[in-house]
């Protein structure tokens, strides 16, 4: 085909979509996207558009698959028909079943199979648009499927690619650079730098092998970081924060409530949440918050130095949107409050006081 | 901090001899295996936010009958494996002829895993108090990582279950939860699980599950999926051998006295 560009690289040393030579593309990633697999990713890396799922680990039919000491990783990559723009005939092909191969194999240092000899643990990684790259992508992806689903694993796999076009090696091939480039180099490693894929495509010399692998190594060094940033982030916001959040929706809901009753909803509603002092709190304010010279007592009682204003204001609405800030304000207090309750709860049950390490481990 | 989440590879510590479940140890220094919680009270240890059941001793798990063959049942547990009911293992003599007299396929079961092999071969036992053909109530799935949450610190969410909504409440090891009572009660019963599945991670939990089964003013669930894992989780799961000989006399205490509650 004819629409070969001239020039790879221009003479600011950009690459066609703007990137330097040694730059991934944009990548984000969603996990726990499907309800049904165990565990599963989306993952959208410039272009490329994968969908990775894990199931298992789970019995392994047919039978003689089995392995009797440890799990069989059994990784599918497949291509939708539409992922490319003249239609791929759908079902596996040479390619696929190839890549399937090597890319489950680039799992097998981290996964600890031997926990669950003669099952199966099932990766399917779905390529759902492609745009050069797509094994690699896949890999990244079927790492967090593998994570959410909760597969012990030593460590991350991350996988990226490197090539050549004109004359030099780039990081992270699209689309034109992998038609018409030179070389293709895919490379997945764990976070100890092991390397568990390593294909190549086009010509390289020695050195040129021994330079792309340590670009490939930096790649990959961001892909080990958008994984852990997606990860902890999953659940990684602070106690304080969450319940503050909560408080406020439900504050939110109260006021969208009967006016009425506005205020009192909303401190009933906080006091749900909240320990019992912060709550008479808010509810005092809240209860008198359309009087106007509440104001400075309030900022006494509380010692919060922005809420006055508000108050001038004679809105029920406006009271109940004060308890949320003022709620947002106390929020430290409370979680002193509510530590220090939930202990004496648990110490007023008996049964309690001698199991506090075994906890939920106990079954009823 | 006590905990904080986890992502497998993770350097959790340096002294290896601290290294508990959830954990492996590279050159001296113990990595976390898993995504979830880890727990450095005592030795370091990881709980998992998500994962399947995987059969140990001693637990009390709700089956399902799958085959009949002339001397074992073989139960379907939740897990990669599936389990093998002896004759002789059930409280009563059975002749082979009539074992589908007793269990027949498709038939809930309480048992309690008796032996697991290397090969993972599971043997189960119903020789125990405790153990009981499931003929009627509900079955709720959760996730078996959640277990520990419905059951609460000490059986504490257990107990409110119970208590709020008059049912018969068993949990199962394996994250089945057998109810029994009347339908409206066990359609808030499966509500209120439901909402300790997707909410384990808020504190106070158990007080809020308690109020919605009171049918108290219903408290407003935002999808709260990213909210910190709470205090109860990472505690889970430590000194195993204990907890489950703890864990089969509280089944044995609460499957006597059915409608009694523990506190």
């Amino acid at each position: 085909m004819s629409d070969k560009p001239e020039k790879f690289i221009d003479e600011n040393g950009l690459r066609l979509d703007g990137r330097r030579v040694d730059e991934i593309r944009p990548m984000t990633v969603e996990m726990g996207v499907l309800s049904r697999a165990d565990g599963s990713c989306y993952l959208e890396w410039g272009n490329n558009k994968v969908l990775a799922a894990v199931y298992g680990p789970r019995e392994l039919h047919p039978r003689r698959l089995q392995r009797p000491s440890e799990a069989l990783v059994r990784y599918r990559y497949n291509m939708a028909a539409f992922s490319v723009e003249d239609r791929i005939r759908p079902g596996p092909s040479r390619r696929s079943t190839e890549i399937s191969k090597v890319s489950g194999e680039a799992f097998e240092p981290v996964v600890m199979k031997q926990f669950y000899p003669g099952a199966v643990i099932d990766v399917f990684a779905e390529v759902l648009q492609a745009d050069a790259g797509t094994r690699t992508a896949a890999i990244n992806a079927a790492t967090l499927a593998l994570v959410d689903a909760g597969i012990p694993m030593k460590g991350l796999v991350a996988s990226c690619a490197v090539g050549k076009v004109d004359g030099q090696l780039v990081l992270d091939l699209n689309k034109p650079e992998d038609n018409y480039g030179d070389a293709d180099l895919p490379i997945a490693m764990t976070e100890d730098g092991e390397i568990t894929l390593l294909q190549m495509d086009g010509n390289l010399t020695a050195d040129e092998i021994a330079k792309g692998i340590e670009m490939a190594r930096k790649g990959c060094e961001q892909i080990f970081a958008i994984q852990k940033e997606a990860l902890l982030s999953k659940f990684g916001t602070t106690d304080e924060e969450e319940l503050l959040k909560e408080a406020e929706l439900q504050a939110e809901l109260a006021t969208s409530e009967d006016e009425a009753e506005d205020v009192e909803v909303v401190s009933e509603v906080v006091s749900e949440v909240v320990s019992e002092v912060v709550s008479e709190v808010v509810s005092e304010v809240a209860l008198e918050g359309e009087d106007d010279e509440l104001e400075d007592e309030v900022d006494e009682d509380l010692e919060l130095q922005d809420e006055g204003e508000a108050f001038t204001d004679d809105e029920v609405e406006n009271a109940s949107d004060e308890a949320e800030d003022l709620f947002g304000e106390d929020v430290s207090e409370f979680d002193i409050n509510e530590g220090t309750e939930s202990e004496g709860d648990s110490s007023s049950e008996p049964e309690d006081a001698e199991s506090n390490e075994d906890e939920g481990e106990k079954n009823e | 901090m006590d905990r904080n989440i986890v992502i497998p590879g993770q350097l959790l510590s340096e002294k290896k001899e601290m290294a508990g479940p959830g954990t492996y140890v590279k050159d001296g220094n113990i990595y976390s295996l898993l995504y979830g919680v880890a727990n450095f009270k005592g030795r370091v240890s990881v709980v998992p936010f998500s994962g399947k059941y995987i059969p140990s001793r001693k637990d009390f798990i709700i089956v399902k009958v799958i085959d009949v063959t002339p001397s074992n049942w073989i139960m379907e547990t939740g897990s990669p494996y599936d389990g093998l009911l002896h004759v002789s293992e059930f409280p009563k003599r059975v002749d082979s002829s009539e074992m589908r007299k007793f269990m027949d396929i498709g038939d809930s079961v309480v048992v309690r895993v008796k032996d697991v092999s290397k090969a993972m071969k599971v043997e189960l036992s119903m020789r125990e108090q405790g153990s009981k053909v499931l003929r009627q109530g509900r079955i709720i799935e959760v996730m078996p990582a959640k277990v520990p949450r419905v059951i609460g610190h000490g059986g504490s969410m257990v107990s409110v279950l119970k208590k709020e909504s008059n049912c018969d409440v068993f949990v199962g090891k394996n994250g089945r939860i057998w109810i029994n009572g009347r339908d409206n009660d066990m359609d808030r019963l499966t509500t209120a699980i439901e909402m300790i599945e997707s909410e384990s991670h808020i504190s106070g939990l158990t007080d809020k599950v308690g109020i919605f089964l009171r049918g108290g003013p219903e408290g407003t669930e935002s999808s709260d999926e990213e909210q910190l894992v709470d205090e109860e989780v990472a505690g889970v799961s430590l000194e195993d051998d204990d907890v489950t000989e703890e864990t089969s006399r509280k089944v044995d205490v609460l499957l006597e006295n059915d409608p009694e509650e523990t506190d």
